[in-house]
């Protein structure tokens, strides 16, 4: 029995390709028009909630400013993107790695030992008995997986205007395509926030380890 | 300091590959790929006359922005502004067995649609507006569509950055019952900011495709002869998706 099966390991590493280029090529057509507004229609600053600050071209794809390359790179890797998270959930359905190791017990809720997991965390103690995860690991996996990767594909769809004679419903339900596309840049850097910590605590509890699991599956403790 | 430097080259790199895939033959057409894809899934699952959301006249926005021309300087355009578009002709030309070319009042006396729909631009802004006009199937059924037509071109009169405006769509899209040519907005003669005296409705894309200025509608059964090849302007000039419902 491996740590991390096959199919949890190959979209691992592909959604991060797709993650990667998606925001990056993201923040590109986010400078095409730095401004984020609420309801069906907005287009100057009255009417704006947020005014977005420029992303330096050096963190953008394709490194200069360039809307239609940025674009052609984001409709591409929409499809591994959102195919990929399609096929995540049926495996991880299928071989029970979602109801073992990601979904909480309403004990896991207690306050108590919420905050005993927060206080393990701070002072960096990982290890833990019985489940894979604690708490705050399922949690922030739980709603990666189940909220911000499908909430970047639903809103990606809501903006398109191709969609919207299909999908009319959905862009009511995010209150008009302004705001599926403000929701899309916030669960956008939702996911960033999540890969910095990701990151920050994979190197912090044993990177070489880890990094090597995640590629050949590691052995089950 | 180090680590940061240690990022910035790793982005680069990343970026420098990426660049490099995008210029590959097979890059270039596994981009071009996505786009077919996303044509192809959005009209499996939304049906050919599927109309875009209309809206109330409550939801109208109180002032409708203009982008690319907004005041064309070139040719008689200026001199057609003066006259209030008296002269203004629209020809349907191409593969059509009559040939037209329409006054603004024979436009207007045609049976007329009116629309209040939402504008979406490339960049990522949305503005709602009523657009009224004939729609362009009543006028390529007038002049007679030959079968071998396979595109309809919209010729503009404005130059834009030294090159002259122009859009194309394919048969699906040309008879969509929102397509319309469009002469009033919220029910004032278009101003010239938004394509004065004429400009195309093609609801289920985006606003690069709605050509203004409009000129002329032709039927053509290849794109490859007309301007640079990609069907418009932005296609030819940037590399924008021919394809724009994405």
């Amino acid at each position: 029995m491996k740590r991390h099966a096959l199919s949890t390991r190959v979209w691992h590493w592909l959604n991060l390709v797709c993650v990667v280029v998606l925001f990056m090529s993201g923040l590109t057509i986010s400078n095409a028009h730095r401004r984020l507004y609420w309801g069906d229609w907005g287009f100057s600053a009255e009417q704006a909630w947020l005014a977005v600050p420029r992303f330096p071209d050096w963190i953008t794809i394709p490194g200069y400013y360039s809307l239609a390359v940025a674009r052609d790179w984001h409709i591409l890797m929409a499809w591994p993107f959102a195919l990929g998270l399609a096929f995540m959930w049926i495996a991880m359905l299928a071989n029970r790695h979602f109801a073992r190791d990601i979904a909480t017990s309403r004990e896991e809720w207690r306050p108590a030992a919420v905050w005993h997991d927060v206080v393990e965390h701070l002072k960096l103690h990982f290890e833990h008995e019985g489940s894979k995860y604690n708490f705050l690991q399922k949690l922030a996996y739980g709603l990666v997986l189940g909220v911000f990767l499908p909430m970047m594909v639903l809103t990606g769809m809501s903006i398109s205007p191709g969609m919207e004679p299909t999908l009319g419903w959905l862009v009511e339900l995010f209150g008009g395509r302004q705001s599926a596309r403000s929701l899309h840049f916030i669960f956008a850097f939702a996911i960033a926030g999540f890969f910095v910590v990701h990151v920050l605590l994979v190197l912090l509890s044993g990177p070489v380890h880890q990094i090597r699991d995640m590629i050949t599956g590691g052995r089950a403790q | 300091m180090k680590r940061r430097n240690f990022l910035v080259a790793a982005g680069a790199a990343f970026v420098a590959g990426c660049n490099r895939i995008a210029e590959s033959k097979a890059g270039k057409s596994l981009l071009d790929a996505a786009e077919g894809w996303h044509q192809g899934a959005q009209r499996l699952l939304t049906g050919r006359r599927a109309l875009a959301p209309e809206y109330p006249k409550s939801a109208i926005s109180p002032f409708f922005r203009g982008n690319g021309s907004t005041d064309p300087q070139n040719g008689d355009y200026p001199r057609h502004v003066e006259e209030g578009f008296a002269n203004w002709r629209l020809e349907v030309r191409g593969l059509v067995d009559h040939p037209l070319s329409l006054s603004l009042e024979n436009i207007r006396k045609l049976p007329q649609r009116s629309q209040i729909t939402r504008h979406d631009c490339v960049e990522g802004w949305s503005a709602i507006g009523e657009w009224t006009g004939p729609q362009l199937a009543v006028l390529l059924e007038a002049a007679g569509l030959k079968p071998e037509a396979k595109f309809v071109v919209f010729r503009c009169a404005d130059e834009y950055k030294g090159g002259r405006y122009y859009e194309s769509v394919d048969i699906e899209d040309a008879f969509h019952p929102q397509t319309i040519v469009a002469h009033s907005l919220n029910g004032e003669p278009l101003p010239v900011r938004n394509g004065a005296p004429l400009r195309m409705r093609i609801e289920r894309q985006l606003g690069y495709k709605h050509a203004k200025y409009l000129t002329a509608i032709e039927a053509v059964a290849s794109l490859d002869e007309i301007g640079e090849g990609q069907g418009g302007y932005w296609e030819d000039r940037a590399g924008y998706q021919w394809y724009a419902g994405i």
